[in-house]
């Protein structure tokens, strides 16, 4: 395996691949460091070890922090382990290109995972880990999506698992989550006094907190998508890609994932042109936009804020990667852009209606924003984008109520045609993007 | 004022294998200088140069963030928590 150490990202002091996640010294965060030049293949042979491997994450388990390799007794059986995750669809949109006067765009359906999240990618990767390092019991603080993953991969590999929401969230996401038999703690306050609770709760217990202890593997799981998404373009890289931002992991961790196969080779630019880093997008709620504002501010780091918007998978007032998020956007380019939430809802109902996708208000935030830069005239109409598309509409049903009518008619043919001609006439709210 | 400051795991070394310490001050910046003054080596982990908090040290005053309050700045009442975490853990 090509996994090395652990390094803060500050001070690069290194640390052994243990549950660690904050530098001594300086207090900044750990990341995972690879030595790729170690296993000595060649860009051919990496590919073949990536196309061999199982449809899911775990074919790109070279560049995972594993020490063991993919999960179970061989690569072959890695995708009946456990729950697996990845493999989502590419779509190319047509429709939803043509509505924003753009040409060629790409929806990466990562609702399209296990427990219908991109968390799956990295809570598989955490949990992996955690069996490696001798952990029995997983935990998370959670907005919704990872309290669903942490729960359903405790029930998949028979490991206890304690789940820790603020008490007000969706309850679809809540319903979602305790079904799978967790430890379901719903605590009075924000995301952000749950994750403080849950740092502090850390320090003395032998669990692996996915999202804390674990944070350095947990992270990486992120880059499995943009691996999928070069894979899936015919190992070629997008010009630009739009992503929600909570706490900037993601966000950071998929340009990571495109950088490290640009380093080995394994990628082209698109049309097979020289690969350089796709313009990275941040999409925030304007109810909860940290980065987004100290991005507009100039700034280099975040001021907290107390969320108050319907993305609440996204309601993360206190971004951890918050720095490293504005670094990648003003480096490649790109930005982070805020949309209210009638501008979520509208951008949820124009996914839907353009590419069939139903997408939960954090997909509705990426999409507005999407809306927003093109209308601005920031992307040029010949850019190849993808839009990351993180989770499913059925978990935040409320965002979309009051969006359309049911005509109810008595069962007659007559009753029908009375209606027939004002079915379909919805009043889709596009105004709100434009 | 008299505070309780709770030292995370990360920084026990660096504070004599301490959990906690009774710390004088009216200030959030008062406590820290206390808190600097019994464990020098505490200074350089969560101060910069300038002597502002360095970007992934959260303070806590009654499980308040201190950037909502006056932060260093924010005055403390006589037996107040005062918490130091790191600020790496987060969702998306």
């Amino acid at each position: 395996m090509a996994v090395s150490h652990l390094q803060c990202k500050e001070c690069r002091t290194a640390y052994p691949l243990e549950a660690l996640y904050v530098c001594e010294q300086c207090f900044g965060p750990l990341e995972v460091v690879y030595d790729h030049d170690a296993t000595r293949l060649d860009v051919g042979e990496r590919r073949r070890r990536i196309q061999a491997g199982p449809q899911n994450i775990w074919r790109y388990a070279d560049f995972l922090p594993l020490v063991g390799g993919p999960p179970g007794p061989s690569g072959r059986l890695g995708s009946r382990v456990g729950l697996p995750a990845g493999c989502t669809p590419l779509i190319r949109a047509d429709r939803l290109a043509a509505r924003l006067g753009l040409r060629e765009v790409w929806v990466k359906n990562d609702a399209a995972n296990p427990t219908h999240s991109f968390k799956d990618r990295v809570v598989s990767v955490a949990v992996t880990r955690a069996r490696e390092l001798g952990f029995e019991t997983i935990a998370c603080a959670s907005t919704g999506n990872l309290a669903n993953s942490v729960a359903a991969h405790g029930a998949a590999l028979g490991m206890d698992s304690y789940v820790f929401i603020p008490a007000d969230l969706e309850e679809q996401k809540i319903l979602a989550t305790g079904v799978y038999g967790t430890r379901l703690v719903g605590v009075r306050g924000s995301y952000d006094d749950v994750n403080r609770l849950c740092t502090q709760l850390c320090a003395d217990r032998e669990w692996a907190f996915v999202n804390i202890n674990l944070r350095p593997y947990y992270a990486e799981g992120s880059k499995t998508l943009s691996y999928e998404i070069a894979e899936q373009l015919g190992w070629e890289l997008p010009d630009r890609c739009i992503v929600p931002v909570a706490s900037g992991s993601l966000f950071t961790k998929i340009a990571k994932g495109f950088e490290e196969w640009m380093e080995l080779g394994l990628v082209e630019g698109p049309g097979r042109s020289t690969p350089r880093t796709p313009r990275m997008n941040g999409a925030q709620a304007e109810g909860c936009s940290p980065v987004a504002r100290a991005f507009a501010d100039g700034h280099e780091v975040c001021r907290p804020v107390k969320p108050d918007t319907i993305a609440k998978s996204l309601a993360i007032g206190n971004p951890a990667d918050g720095p490293y998020a504005l670094e990648l956007a003003r480096r490649t380019g790109g930005s982070v852009d805020a949309v209210s939430d009638e501008e979520i809802r509208a951008g949820i109902v124009l996914l839907a209606e353009t590419t069939g996708i139903f997408t939960e208000t954090a997909g509705g935030v990426t999409t507005a924003v999407l809306a927003k830069l093109a209308a601005r005239g920031d992307i040029d109409p010949d850019e190849r984008v993808v839009l990351v598309i993180t989770g499913e509409g059925l978990k935040t049903l409320d965002a979309v109520r009051g969006t359309f009518e049911t005509n109810t008619i008595d069962p007659t043919v007559e009753s029908f045609e009375a209606v027939d001609g004002a079915l379909g006439a919805a009043s889709t709210p596009f105004g709100a993007l434009r | 004022m008299t505070v309780v400051v709770k030292i995370p795991t990360q920084l026990r070394a660096a504070a004599d294998g301490d959990a906690e310490a009774e710390v004088d001050g009216a200030t959030v910046q008062e406590v820290l200088d206390g808190l600097f003054e019994r464990y020098d080596e505490l200074r350089a982990r969560i101060s910069d140069e300038d002597g502002s908090l360095r970007r992934f040290v959260n303070v806590y005053i009654a499980g308040e963030d201190i950037r909502f309050l006056d932060g260093l700045q924010t005055p403390v009442a006589d037996g107040a928590e005062l918490t130091i975490l790191p600020a790496v853990a987060g969702g998306v």
